[in-house]
């Protein structure tokens, strides 16, 4: 089986993240770079995949400026084959449809039987490129995904809901996307991270993918930020004094806010 | 590592280098720090799924090649001691004695049949050995050891104690140097062995989360082909230690950071007179201070490491520096958190009295001081 796993390079949730002030855009310069959480979930669930099933190959599929390369190397680092990186000026400013366009031309390219990605990235968080992507590709799109079992060619999703879950079932070829409670993603091994210099990364311009840059980027951007503001500080929160009724109150509140 | 590398000194390694540093810290965030206090108070260490979990990465005989080893640079496994020992010198102590003792022993001088039997799945952390030299009766001074092997029939057996081991509780087989007829030379012993017996040395109040035996050999029997064959004479268990002191170097480097920000951290939060003890002078005088003995160090422990040809008596003079220093370091971030310092809430007193042991051990400083000294003055002191 032919796997593709989508990874994007994103600003650290963990520390600081800022909007740019001249075009509203995520800073990444001054940011700490790291691979977005969900996509080792999916690389993980890939690595699994090819283990249990011999013959199987990993691409890694990035679409992002020169330093993604970094993020690559550690996705690498993991345990798949090699790489993909869709690299070019035009891309920057590239919204949400214009990502998937490029991306679902790269996917043409590789042709793989299954796509991973993570249900959402933590910058943008919007979780709508897996849509996207299988809308472009026409493949099934198996969205949400806390447990994935392939059997041939047949996929099996527990699609995790605020309920519960439901169980999806497509053939491939499909795109999957995944919560962080599909696996344990491994950390990556001594030999892995040595062997990740020497794997083969595939650098594709827009031009390669047959993407024209009015399609990508600023130009191509059917979605614009407008402008942004800095979440307000923290206010003090209630304080509940317990005259007799603390407890009637402390329940009042956890109902409204939707706590119990 | 960011407050306190104000020299750039991130930027002398690789992304290789750093990259696998990182993942070290990755794990020893996850699996390491939040449960090391209650093991160093209990005295007890998980030593097994520790070594499964870091033999999964490749931790264990890292700086290996070959037989299931990862082949890293002399530095990657420094840099790995070092995030280790931010933690606890005591799991430090587990990789040093796994990788650098153990199982270097067997590499560098072992049969084949010998490493394909043990290497691998010492490097995967399936069986954990230990390195037997010191003797109750003799510790600085190897050379003199009781411990005998003599030769029955095509059996060897051997005869005597070995004291201070670490791992030796929890191992499955023994690197145990012995007296023969030829000299000093190491025998593979399983464990298991009719003869050995080992006792857990409790009691201690350093190196609380590692654990430590000692060996009872009594006319213990062993094949032929339990000998290593391709050494005879002290330089063999020398020439292991001149690896592991080599981790050490850094690996004290580790606990001395894990001590300076946590100082750094309690300083400038800590209010007295109205003010941050950090911003006292006579405290950024000691911030001040340990930040330069650890940035000497950090340099020194990185040019060693970057030495083709690493001769002991560099790796002396990286030990006798770093650990003394280190120490010198977890004492004096000790009395920036006053009382705080003495609790085991704060990893200062930890660390404090875990380098207690790593000074004695791997050759004492006095024993360091002799080495770089006969080298100066073309004197031994030990003849
Ligand atoms: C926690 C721990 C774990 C250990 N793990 C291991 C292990 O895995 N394997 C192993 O083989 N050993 C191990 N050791 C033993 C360690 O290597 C010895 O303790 C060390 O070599 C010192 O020996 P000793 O304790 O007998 O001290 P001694 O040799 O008796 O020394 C006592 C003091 O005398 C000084 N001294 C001795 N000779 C001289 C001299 N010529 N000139 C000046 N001063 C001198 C020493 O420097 C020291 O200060 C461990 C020790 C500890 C504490």
């Amino acid at each position: 089986m032919k796997i593709v796993v989508l990874v994007k390079q994103v600003p650290d949730s963990g520390a600081e993240r800022n909007l740019r002030a001249e075009d509203n855009t995520v800073d990444r310069a001054s940011a700490n770079n790291v691979i977005n959480e969900m996509d080792e979930y999916a690389l993980e669930e890939a690595l699994r995949i090819q283990e249990a099933h011999g013959g199987s190959t990993v691409t890694v599929l990035t679409m992002g400026p020169e330093r993604a390369t970094e993020s690559i190397r550690k996705a690498l680092s993991m345990g798949p084959d090699g790489a993909v990186h869709v690299l070019d000026d035009a891309l920057s400013g590239t919204d949400a449809l214009g990502t998937s366009k490029v991306l679902a031309a790269a996917l043409k390219r590789l042709e793989p039987d299954l796509v991973l990605c993570g249900a959402e990235s933590t910058d943008a968080r919007g979780q709508v490129l897996p849509h996207m992507l299988a809308e472009r590709l026409g493949v099934a799109a198996l969205t949400g995904a806390r447990k994935l079992t392939v059997d041939g060619s047949q996929l099996t999703i527990e699609r995790q809901t605020e309920e519960g879950y439901e169980v999806v079932t497509a053939a491939t070829p499909a795109i999957v996307s995944v919560w962080d409670t599909i696996n344990e993603p491994r950390y990556p091994s001594f030999k892995g991270i040595m062997a990740a210099k020497k794997k083969p990364v595939e650098t594709l311009t827009l031009a390669d993918l047959g993407v024209s840059a009015d399609e990508a980027g600023w130009a191509g951007a059917l979605t614009t930020v407008a402008s942004h503001a800095k979440r307000p500080p923290r206010s003090a929160g209630v304080k509940v004094t317990d005259d007799g009724e603390g407890g009637t109150k402390l329940v009042e509140f956890l109902v409204s806010e939707k706590f119990v | 590592m960011n407050t306190l590398d104000l020299l750039g000194l991130d930027d002398l390694h690789s992304d290789e280098e750093r990259q696998i540093r990182d993942v070290v810290r990755r794990l020893v965030d996850q699996r390491v720090r939040p449960f090391v206090r209650q093991w160093y108070e209990h005295g007890h260490a998980p030593i097994r799924e520790l070594a499964n979990e870091f033999g999964n990465i490749g931790l264990l005989g890292m700086h290996l090649e070959g037989y299931g080893c990862a082949g890293a640079s002399a530095v990657s496994y420094g840099l790995a001691c070092m995030e280790l020992e931010a933690a606890d010198s005591g799991v430090r102590s587990l990789v040093s004695v796994q990788g650098s003792l153990a199982m270097y022993a067997i590499w560098r001088y072992g049969s084949e049949e010998q490493k394909q039997q043990w290497l691998p799945g010492m490097a995967k952390g399936q069986y954990i050995g230990c390195f037997g030299l010191t003797e109750p009766d003799h510790g600085s001074d190897p050379a003199s050891m009781s411990t005998r092997a003599y030769r029955n029939g095509d059996d060897w057996v051997l005869h005597g104690g070995k004291m201070w081991i670490t791992n030796a509780p929890v191992a499955d087989l023994a690197v145990v140097w012995a007296r023969t007829e030829e000299g000093i030379r190491g025998f593979i012993v399983p464990m298991g062995t009719p003869g050995v017996s080992v006792r857990e040395i409790d009691n201690k109040l350093s190196l609380r989360a590692s654990s430590t035996g000692e060996i009872g050999l009594d006319d213990v029997r062993l094949p032929y082909d339990a000998v290593l064959p391709s050494i005879k004479g002290l330089k063999g268990p020398l020439s292991c230690l001149t690896e592991a002191r080599y981790g050490i170097i850094w690996g004290s480097l580790g606990a001395a950071r894990d001590c300076l920000e946590t100082a750094i951290d309690y300083a400038r939060t800590r209010t007295q007179f109205g003010r941050p003890i950090g911003g006292f002078q006579l405290t950024q005088a000691k911030l001040a201070d340990m930040s330069l003995e650890f940035f000497k160090g950090y340099l020194l422990a990185l040019h060693i490491g970057r030495q083709e040809h690493r001769t002991p008596e560099m790796v002396s003079a990286g030990k006798l520096n770093n650990v003394r220093e280190a120490l010198a370091i977890a004492r004096t971030c000790r009395t920036i958190l006053g009382a705080n310092g003495i609790s085991g809430e704060y990893p200062v007193l930890r660390h404090a009295n875990n380098l207690e042991s790593v000074l004695t051990y791997e050759g004492t400083s006095e024993i360091h001081q002799l080495v770089i000294g006969a080298k100066l003055t073309g004197l031994s002191a030990f003849s």
